[in-house]
C-alpha cells in the first residue's frame, strides 16, 4: 500500500495564542478577504483550503501535497498581513492529522471559545466552510472533515452541558425574564438610564425577540438616541414612576446616588399591573431599584451581584462539562481521522506541531 | 369488545397495577433525568403515560363490566377515575401547551393516586354492583363530576409548578428541576383556564343531576347534594376572584391546591352517605 501523498492540516492563531494586539493585524476583514483569495489560488500543493476568520481566531484547514506547501501558506499570510515570519511563528498554531481534526472539532464546540461553549462558533465554522465550498477550495478530504465535525459537534452539545446556562450577565438576565414571562415578542421592556451595561442588555433582550423598549434617561437627548439604536421609544424622566406599571421588565443602570424606583412607586404600579408580574433589573451601583421591593408578591428583583454569581455557577457548571467533552471529541476525532486517513494521512517531518491545549497564553 | 377476545385475561386489579407501573416509570425516568439535570425527553414520558392511560382504561373497563355501570362506587374506584380523568386531559393539554415537566408531575401524581388506592385494600372492599340504578343521567352526572375532579387534580399539580417557579425565582435556586419548570405566565395562564374548564364540567355535571333530584325529591342525598354545591361552590367563586383579579398569584395558587384537597376530602363523606346498594365481596372482579 503506497503513501497517501497529502496531509491534512491546520495553520492558525487564537486567542489561546495570540495576544488582542496581534489578532487584530491578523483579522481578514472585508476589504482583504478577496485578493487574499487570489493570492491562494496560485499556491503550488495546496489542494483544499477553508479559512476560518472570527474575531478570536484566523485558522485555515486545508490538504497540501508537502510541508512547504503550507510555509508557502504562511509566508503568504504573513506578507499579505505585514507580519514578520519569526513575529507569526511564535504565535501560531500548526498541527496536522488527526490533531488538526481534533482541534477543529474542539472549536465547533465551544471548547476552544473565550466564553467557553458558546454556540455562536458552530455558526462560524459553518460559514466558513460555506464560503469555502463556493469559492470551490474544499474537496474530498475537507467536505467529509467538516460535515462530520458540524454532526459531532451536536453529538457532544446535547450529550454534555457545555453550552447550558448563560455565562454573561445581560444572557442571564433575559434567562430570567424568560423564566418569569415564557415570550419576550409582547413584553414590554423599559431601560433606565443610558449606560454601557444597559444598553448591552438591551442588546441582549432584542437578540432574544423582545420587540417593544423604552429607554428613559434624566437627559432626554440621550434617551432618544438610544432609543433610536434599538428603534424603541423614550420616556421623559418625569413620567417614569407614574408609567412604571406599563412595563414588565425594567432595567435600572443609571448613575444615580440613590434609590431611583422606591417600594411605594412598585406598590402603586403593582395595583395598574393586578395578576401581572414584573421583573426588576438592577445594574446600577449604587442601586437603583430599592430592595424591599423584592419582597412584594409577583415581583421578582435581580441585582448585578445575583447576576454575576448565576453567570458564574453556569460557568463552573459548563467547565466541569469540558473533560466529558474532549474526551467525546478525542472519540470523533478518531473516527472521522481513520475514515479520511488514506486520502490525507501523510506524515510532515515534525517541524512545529502544536495543539490549542498545549500552546496557550 | 374491547377486552373479549384478544386480551390477556387478567383482573382489573392486575391492569390497574400494571398502569401504575407505567406511571411511576414515567415519574423515575423524569425523575433520573433532573438528577442528572439533563432535559427530559417528553414523547417517552407521554408515551409512558399514554402507555399507563390505555392499560387503566382496560381495568377501568372491566371493573365498569363487572360493576355494571361507570366505576364510580367506592373510594377506590373514584381516586382510580380521578387519576384517569386528569390524565385523560393532560394527554390533550401536554402537547397543546407544551409546558415542560407536565408529564413528569402528572406520572408522579397519577402513580401516588393510583396506587394508593390499589394499597388499601378496605377502599375497595365492597363493590356496589349498578351504583346508579340503571339511570344513565345521573351515571352521566357522576362521570361528569369526577372528570372535573381530575381536571381540578391537573390545576393542583399546575399550581404546585407555579409555586416552585416562584419560589426558584425568589430564592434564587435556578438549577437542578427548577431550571426546567414552565414560566411563570405560561403556568398562570394554564391555572386560569383549567380552572374554568374544571369549574364548567361541575356546573355542567350538576345541571344534569338536577334534572334527575327534580323528578323525585325524596331520593335525593342531601349530605351528597350539599357537599357537591359547596364544591363547586368555593371554585366558582375562586374563578371569579381570578377573572376580577382579587385573587392571583401565589394566593391563587394555594387556593387551587387547598380547593383540590378538600374536593378529595369531600368524597369521603359522599360515598359513605349513598344509599346502600347491592356490594360484591372483596375478591378481584372475575368475568
Amino acid at each position: 500500500m503506497s503513501e497517501p501523498a497529502a496531509t491534512l492540516f491546520l495553520l492558525g492563531a487564537s486567542h489561546r495564542t495570540a495576544p488582542m494586539e496581534l489578532r487584530e493585524r491578523l483579522a481578514l476583514t472585508a476589504d482583504k478577504i478577496e485578493s487574499f483569495h487570489a493570492a491562494l489560488g496560485s499556491l503550488q500543493g495546496l489542494r483544499e483550503i477553508t479559512v476560518l476568520n472570527t474575531c478570536n481566531r484566523v485558522e485555515f484547514y486545508g490538504v497540501a501535497d508537502s510541508p512547504d506547501s503550507v510555509a508557502r501558506l504562511q509566508e503568504t499570510f504573513c506578507a499579505f498581513q505585514g507580519l514578520s515570519s519569526e513575529a507569526f511563528a511564535a504565535i501560531c498554531l500548526q498541527a496536522h492529522g488527526r490533531v488538526a481534526i481534533e482541534h477543529l472539532l474542539s472549536v465547533a464546540c465551544g471548547i476552544e471559545s473565550q466564553m467557553l461553549g458558546e454556540t455562536e462558533i458552530l455558526g462560524q465554522v459553518k460559514d466558513a466552510y460555506a464560503e469555502a465550498q463556493t469559492r470551490r477550495t474544499t474537496g474530498p478530504v475537507l467536505n467529509r472533515v467538516f460535515q462530520k465535525t458540524f454532526q459531532y459537534a451536536k453529538h457532544v452539545r446535547s450529550h454534555t452541558a457545555i453550552n447550558e446556562g448563560q455565562i454573561s450577565i445581560a444572557n442571564v438576565a433575559v434567562d430570567l425574564a424568560l423564566k418569569i414571562f415564557g415570550d419576550l415578542s409582547s413584553t414590554r421592556i423599559l431601560l433606565l438610564g443610558a449606560g454601557d451595561i444597559g444598553e448591552k442588555t438591551a442588546k441582549a433582550f432584542q437578540s432574544r425577540g423582545a420587540a417593544s423598549l423604552t429607554v428613559a434617561s434624566r437627559t432626554f437627548v440621550r434617551a432618544m438616541e438610544l432609543a433610536t439604536t434599538f428603534n424603541g421609544t423614550a420616556l421623559p424622566w418625569e413620567h417614569v414612576t407614574e408609567k412604571l406599571g406599563d412595563y414588565s421588565v425594567i432595567v435600572g443602570s443609571t448613575a444615580a446616588p440613590d434609590i431611583v424606583v422606591s417600594t411605594a412607586d412598585v406598590v402603586a404600579a403593582m395595583k395598574k399591573r393586578r395578576a401581572d408580574p414584573i421583573f426588576f433589573i438592577d445594574l446600577a451601583l449604587p442601586r437603583d431599584i430599592d430592595s424591599a421591593v423584592a419582597k412584594l408578591e409577583n415581583v421578582f428583583l435581580y441585582n448585578l451581584d445575583d447576576l454575576a454569581k448565576i453567570a458564574e455557577q453556569n460557568l463552573a457548571a459548563r467547565t466541569a462539562h469540558v473533560a466529558l467533552a474532549r474526551q467525546i471529541v478525542g472519540e470523533k476525532s478518531e473516527a472521522i481521522w481513520k475514515q479520511i486517513e488514506s486520502q490525507a494521512g501523510g506524515v510532515f517531518p515534525s517541524r512545529h506541531i502544536e495543539t490549542a491545549a498545549q500552546k496557550k497564553i | 369488545m374491547l377486552a373479549d377476545s384478544h386480551m390477556p385475561d387478567l383482573t382489573d386489579r392486575t391492569w390497574l397495577w400494571l398502569a401504575t407501573a407505567f406511571y411511576l416509570a414515567g415519574f423515575v425516568l423524569g425523575a433520573l433525568a433532573l438528577l442528572r439535570e439533563r432535559r427530559q425527553s417528553q414523547a417517552v414520558i407521554y408515551a409512558l403515560v399514554l402507555a399507563g392511560f390505555v392499560i387503566q382504561s382496560i381495568g377501568l373497563y372491566e371493573r365498569g363490566l363487572a360493576v355494571k355501570g361507570c366505576p364510580l362506587g367506592n373510594t377506590f374506584e373514584i381516586f382510580q377515575f380521578t387519576a384517569w380523568s386528569a390524565i385523560s386531559l393532560y394527554l390533550v393539554v401536554g402537547p397543546t401547551f407544551r409546558l415542560s415537566l407536565l408529564g413528569f408531575f402528572t406520572s408522579l401524581m397519577s402513580a401516588v393516586l393510583t396506587s394508593v388506592s390499589l394499597a388499601i385494600p378496605a377502599w375497595d372492599a365492597t363493590r356496589r354492583i349498578g351504583a346508579f340504578g340503571g339511570n344513565s343521567w345521573i351515571e352521566f352526572h357522576a362521570a361528569l363530576a369526577l372528570f372535573s375532579y381530575g381536571v381540578f387534580a391537573l390545576l393542583a399539580l399546575t399550581a404546585v409548578m407555579y409555586l416552585l417557579q416562584v419560589f426558584s425565582l425568589k430564592k434564587q435556586h435556578l438549577r437542578g428541576l427548577f431550571a426546567f419548570l414552565p414560566s411563570i405566565r405560561d403556568l398562570d395562564h394554564i391555572n386560569l383556564r383549567l380552572l374554568l374548564a374544571g369549574v364548567m364540567i361541575l356546573t355542567a355535571s350538576i345541571a344534569v343531576g338536577s334534572v334527575y333530584w327534580l323528578q323525585d325529591l325524596d331520593k335525593v342525598n342531601v349530605a351528597k347534594v350539599v357537599t357537591t354545591l359547596a364544591v363547586w361552590a368555593t371554585y366558582a367563586v375562586a374563578l371569579g376572584l381570578r377573572l376580577k383579579t382579587l385573587l392571583v398569584s401565589k394566593r391563587f395558587a394555594w387556593t387551587c391546591i387547598l380547593l383540590f384537597a378538600a374536593a378529595l376530602l369531600s368524597l369521603k363523606p359522599v360515598n359513605s352517605s349513598r344509599q346502600p346498594l347491592p356490594a360484591m365481596p372483596p375478591a378481584s372482579v372475575q368475568r
